[in-house]
């Protein structure tokens, strides 16, 4: 699928792309951070019409979206975005990111610095293969949502749902929602009461603001 | 032996028709002077440009094309006195990233530019002889300001697109700075918020190189009939080398030699690359002005719009609603990378509409006027982003 066709509303996104973008409101300023090929912000700028930017660490990435008329700049997460005033941006958005942050407490903190709402998405390592994985074989768990072996992965700050839900609480992030997304791509609203949540979620999608 | 000094002939300067240029001028300034940075009245005075391409009824589809120093208005057309290709014919023209089918295209010479632009080789209204050195000096904001004149003169209250590498590339942060609200896009190419001190030092070079030829006189060469033809030509070889990168230099040349299987032990240009180098000189003294040389490269010196805004360039573009496109080249060493990166800090710190591309290109500062197909798919994509933000079919 390439992104002209997304932009024509015919290709299909990433399940928790689109999990995110439903989440964001037509019209409004997006900065997605770790944007890649630019997918979710060209379904965005087709379908919601919205102001995005972009930032991607990949000189190549960036390139390529730029030669989609996509407004991206290269860039980390972990140092750029301490130059955005704040409440620039209506959304600021990380997908599948934040694990291969260096400081991902940091960088949450500015997300919702410069954005009045933020939008995180991450695999959850709490999920029950993950966690069969690494008890019964004994190996560091390789899975669909965490498709590296150890000693090739830029993940280096994997978390479960809980532990990101006490690092918002830890640094005054407010989480306004969350949704989970089983392996076969469903999604669900998060209760925070739900006692298996956290063992089968593959990934969570998590709404947040200043507290 | 051939003689070892291989550019000092005895050439007279460029031969340049003004009155029978391809292209338009206009006189502007009249009514009321431009008032340059220096604090010198300016007026009237004459601006040269070219367009290709054809206004569009909104006129929203105007797309000015800032030209870099030694550049000039034949963007896509043979050189009226080289005979040479446009300067920028990679870019501009049927079905090229500035198609001329899809925007208007205009390109100014400079103010004090050699090529029908007032500059220091044109008439002093108070002495009737040519300026020389009593030109006032000029900024890239007076260069700015007089296009703007230009633009207004057009009845175009809007550019789609201001675009332009190296000090092309000044005039277009200079247009977004100073016209925000008359630029929907900008494009600097290869260029920087400030000129470097590395970057002073070598337009000093060339500058000394200049005046330190008998023939220049001064500056007051225009009714003699000798020309500071080596002191110019040895600024543009300089130049010239700053402008390549050494890869491309030892690709292009290694050490290879000149119409010959051994070196001559003399001075006379035994490497391919001192030829090359001799060629480019010369053959620039035939197309240029010696004292509008002094004067542009000054004007690059003096640009620094951090300064001017306090030391924070980011307070050169509050709250601004163009959508830029920064591009820079790996192999620049003249204006590298790092002098785009921090442009794009400062964009970001007033959330600007920003593109960064850094493109892979071995070519150096020049990688901006070479066939770099990124370079084509990067400006295409950006400009068709913005002609569908714009509204232009």
């Amino acid at each position: 699928m390439t992104l002209e066709d997304i932009k024509n509303g015919k290709g299909a996104l990433r399940a928790d792309l689109q999990v995110i973008a439903d989440l964001v409101a037509p019209g409004s300023r997006v900065l997605d951070v770790g944007c890649g090929d630019g997918a979710l912000l060209a379904y965005l700028d087709a379908q919601k019409r919205v102001d995005g930017r972009g930032v991607e660490i990949s000189q190549t990435g960036v390139n390529s979206c730029v030669a989609h008329g996509l407004s991206v700049i290269q860039g980390d997460a972990d140092t750029d975005l301490k130059d955005y005033p704040s409440d620039a941006f209506d959304y600021v958005i990380l997908s599948q990111t934040l694990q291969a942050t260096h400081n991902p407490k940091r960088v949450v903190s500015e997300m919702v610095r410069i954005g009045r709402r933020a939008i995180v998405s991450f695999p959850n390592f709490g999920f029950w293969r993950v966690r069969l994985n690494l008890l019964f074989w004994g190996r560091m768990p390789v899975t669909e949502a965490l498709g590296y072996t150890w000693y090739e992965t830029p993940n280096i700050h994997l978390c479960t749902l809980k532990d990101f839900v006490a690092m918002c609480r830890e640094v005054g992030v407010a989480i306004e929602k969350g949704i989970t997304l089983a392996h076969t791509g469903h999604a669900g609203d998060i209760h925070p009461a739900g006692l298996f949540t956290n063992w089968l979620a593959e990934q969570g999608v998590y709404l947040l603001k200043r507290d | 032996m051939t003689s070892p000094s291989g550019i000092s002939r005895g050439r007279e300067g460029p031969v340049i028709d003004i009155g029978n240029l391809p292209g338009h001028s206009v006189e502007l300034g009249r009514d009321t002077p431009l008032v340059l940075d220096c604090g010198t009245p300016l007026g009237p005075f004459t601006v040269a440009y070219q367009t290709y391409g054809e206004l569009n009824a909104e006129k929203s589809n105007a797309v000015l094309v800032c030209h870099a120093l030694t550049g000039d208005q034949f963007v896509a057309e043979p050189h009226p006195v080289t005979s040479k290709e446009g300067w920028w014919e990679e870019m501009v023209g049927l079905g090229k990233p500035l198609d001329t089918e899809r925007y208007f295209i205009i390109c100014a010479n400079v103010l004090s530019g050699c090529m029908g632009t007032t500059g220091p080789r044109s008439e002093n209204p108070e002495t009737g002889k040519p300026y020389g050195l009593d030109f006032p000096v000029i900024t890239i904001r007076d260069m700015v300001n007089a296009q703007k004149l230009l633009i207004d003169h057009l009845g175009i209250g809007k550019l789609f697109c201001v675009i332009g590498g190296s000090m092309g590339g000044m005039q277009v942060l200079q247009w977004a700075a100073s016209y925000p609200e008359h630029v929907f896009s900008a494009v600097p190419i290869a260029a920087s918020g400030r000129h470097s001190a590395q970057n002073i030092a070598f337009h000093e070079i060339g500058r000394q190189a200049i005046m330190a030829d008998p023939n220049w006189n001064g500056g007051d060469y225009y009714s003699r009939d000798t020309y500071p033809h080596s002191g110019l030509a040895v600024a543009r070889m300089v130049a010239h080398i700053t402008y390549l990168s050494e890869s491309a230099l030892q690709r292009k040349f290694g050490r290879r030699l000149q119409d010959r299987s051994e070196v001559a032990y003399g001075f006379d240009a035994d490497f391919r690359v001192e030829s090359y180098l001799r060629h480019q000189g010369i053959t620039f003294v035939e197309r240029f002005d010696a004292n509008s040389y002094l004067y542009i490269t000054r004007a690059m010196d003096y640009f620094d719009l951090t300064e001017e805004h306090s030391n924070v360039l980011a307070r050169a573009f509050p709250e601004t609603p163009v959508r830029f496109c920064v591009i820079s080249f790996t192999s620049d060493w003249l204006f590298p990378t790092s002098e785009s990166r921090a442009l794009v800090h400062a964009l970001n710190a007033v959330a600007a509409n920003v593109s960064f591309v850094e493109i892979e290109a071995d070519g150096g500062h020049d990688s901006f006027l070479l066939d770099v197909p990124e370079l084509h798919a990067t400006l295409t994509g950006f400009l068709n982003g913005a002609a569908e933000h714009r509204g232009i079919a």
